[in-house]
């Protein structure tokens, strides 16, 4: 395999002693679309800032492959109400030519809205400019944040959609961090569920299966969402506790992981 | 005697010119203050000026160098305890300004073979202005817009998104020392017209005028611009028919200005 366009090796971030995310290793390359799920007050916005160097790490090293293209999408584009500023002023920031503003806006579906006031944009809108913004720069590796803040549930799967299109257009690796389980589910090549540490990672297929996934989401969750793969691989008690599991490929567990695995 | 002369012979005239080059940067900083809501450190920046004045005549250094110096370990004094958010910013801001300026007044005291007019320094003297006063306001004033044009868009993108300009390799720490440099200055030549107390309502009052009115980023600089000049002249004017203080009645047609735009215009974007 190519060398990854990012590393992480046993990453811990504290603040003030408190940790955040505790060692995190985790390669990504081109190709590889990486969720990131997991409770409030986990670490994801941390391990995504880590990631793209916003957040200097406590222990553990990030290294990024030279010369690497970075297209990060915040999770909200907080505008001051006295900046005035339009679309394509926002996009040509960039430094990208004109057309290829325009080319990026339409390819996020909001070519038309160009000359608009972003003050006036709504939830959804701003995180297609966002996404626009970022990808205007032909990146390398795409690190969103929650992309699908404040966008509507079929707005939602078709910006999945094209977030792997836009993998497949730009041959870059994209790590997001999501809440919407059942579209990550659906739509994701790996998930990886922090809570604080990797608590398990792998194909989504498998980890809704796994304990450590239980453990952190709930059987509801995690019955819900293996109905998406109608992989009926372990059954339950009266008390709805999985009593056997058999999946084809156990999901990967963090090296510090010390969850009961039944 | 050429023209040029004897327009700098002229008191008034001298004033002029000397307010209009500083509205000139007034303008594009004031922006940046609105945009990145740092009014009040500004304002902290302008009362820490005494200080260096009196710091000046101790040390017998030129006084806008004096003033120049003191806003800058202030600014950098302030962006390093802000960062330890032991206290509230503005808590901070309010212990720093008002000791400044206290220590200042102190400082001076114990001077008394300086005589200082300190009306002068708290609320200007814009009609004092020297040959040399616009000397110095026009080489900042220089410097100030060739590094604004240098820098734009990397300023203006980390005061758009801090942390989207910083994965962009926008160099956000250093473009913000380079903005608390460009203020130190601005207070150091803009201190003599307005005075310490009136400085930060010279930089905001124009770019919320003009906020009313623009577009585009660029586009508010320039109405900023415009509207710090109408005040300068109109302030000017008022003062030699109305015999009124120069440096407040410029502030005071800077505010006219700004009601009578937000109260005829709808607001553009």
């Amino acid at each position: 395999m190519t060398d990854p366009l990012v590393r992480l090796e046993n990453v811990s971030v504290r603040f003030d002693g408190r940790p955040a995310v505790q060692h995190v290793n985790l390669s990504v390359h081109r190709g590889d679309i990486f969720t990131i799920i997991g409770p409030n007050g986990a670490g994801k916005t941390t391990l995504i800032k880590a990631l793209v160097g916003l957040q200097a790490v406590t222990e553990g090293t990030v290294e990024r492959a030279p010369g690497l293209v970075i297209g990060y999408v915040p999770q909200q584009l907080q505008i001051e109400p006295t900046l005035p500023l339009h679309v394509g002023r926002f996009m040509a920031l960039s430094g990208q030519p004109e057309a290829e503003c325009r080319r990026a806006l339409e390819r996020t579906g909001i070519g038309h809205l160009m000359a608009s006031e972003i003050h006036h944009l709504s939830g959804g809108e701003r995180q297609r400019l966002l996404l626009a913004r970022a990808l205007v720069r032909r990146p390398d590796l795409l690190v969103l944040d929650e992309p699908a803040q404040g966008v509507d549930i079929n707005g939602q799967a078709a910006l999945y959609n094209l977030i792997r299109e836009l993998r497949d257009e730009l041959n870059c690796g994209v790590i997001m961090i999501s809440h919407d389980l059942h579209l990550v589910m659906a739509a994701t090549d790996k998930v990886i569920c922090l809570n604080q540490h990797v608590c398990c990672s792998g194909f989504p297929a498998d980890i809704s299966h796994d304990p450590a996934f239980i453990d952190t989401f709930g059987h509801s969750v995690a019955e819900s969402l293996a109905v998406y793969h109608h992989h009926h691989n372990h059954s339950h008690d009266l008390h709805g506790d999985v009593v056997s599991r058999k999946a084809a490929e156990p999901a990967a567990h963090g090296a510090h992981c010390n969850h009961d695995h039944h | 005697m050429t023209i040029i002369d004897s327009v700098l012979n002229d008191f008034f005239w001298r004033a002029l010119l000397g307010g209009l080059g500083i509205a000139l940067v007034a303008g594009p900083l004031g922006c940046f203050v609105v945009w990145r809501r740092m009014a009040y450190f500004g304002d902290t920046l302008a009362h820490s000026a005494l200080l260096g004045i009196a710091l000046s005549f101790l040390f017998s250094l030129p006084l806008n160098l004096g003033v120049m110096i003191v806003c800058i370990v202030l600014a950098l004094v302030l962006v390093s305890l802000s960062r330890t958010r032991a206290l509230a910013t503005d808590t901070l801001l309010g212990i720093l300004a008002h000791s400044a300026l206290a220590i200042g007044l102190v400082v001076l005291s114990f001077m008394p073979h300086v005589r200082v007019d300190l009306t002068g320094l708290l609320f200007g003297d814009l009609l004092a202005m020297s040959r040399q006063d616009l000397l110095w306001i026009y080489l900042g004033a220089g410097i100030v817009i060739l590094l604004l044009i240098k820098l734009w868009d990397g300023l203006l993108m980390s005061t758009i998104h801090e942390e989207l300009a910083r994965v962009e390799g926008v160099p956000v720490e250093k473009l913000r020392l380079v903005l608390m440099l460009m203020f130190s200055l601005v207070i150091a030549v803009a201190m003599k017209m307005v005075g310490v107390l009136l400085i930060t309502a010279l930089l905001i009052i124009p770019a919320a005028t003009a906020r009313r009115l623009a577009r585009t980023p660029e586009h508010m600089v320039f109405l900023a611009i415009a509207f710090g000049c109408l005040a300068v002249g109109g302030g000017l004017t008022l003062s030699w028919y109305l015999d009124t203080p120069a440096g407040p009645s410029v502030v005071v047609t800077a505010f006219l200005a700004f009601l009578f735009t937000y109260g005829t215009t709808r607001k553009a974007a």
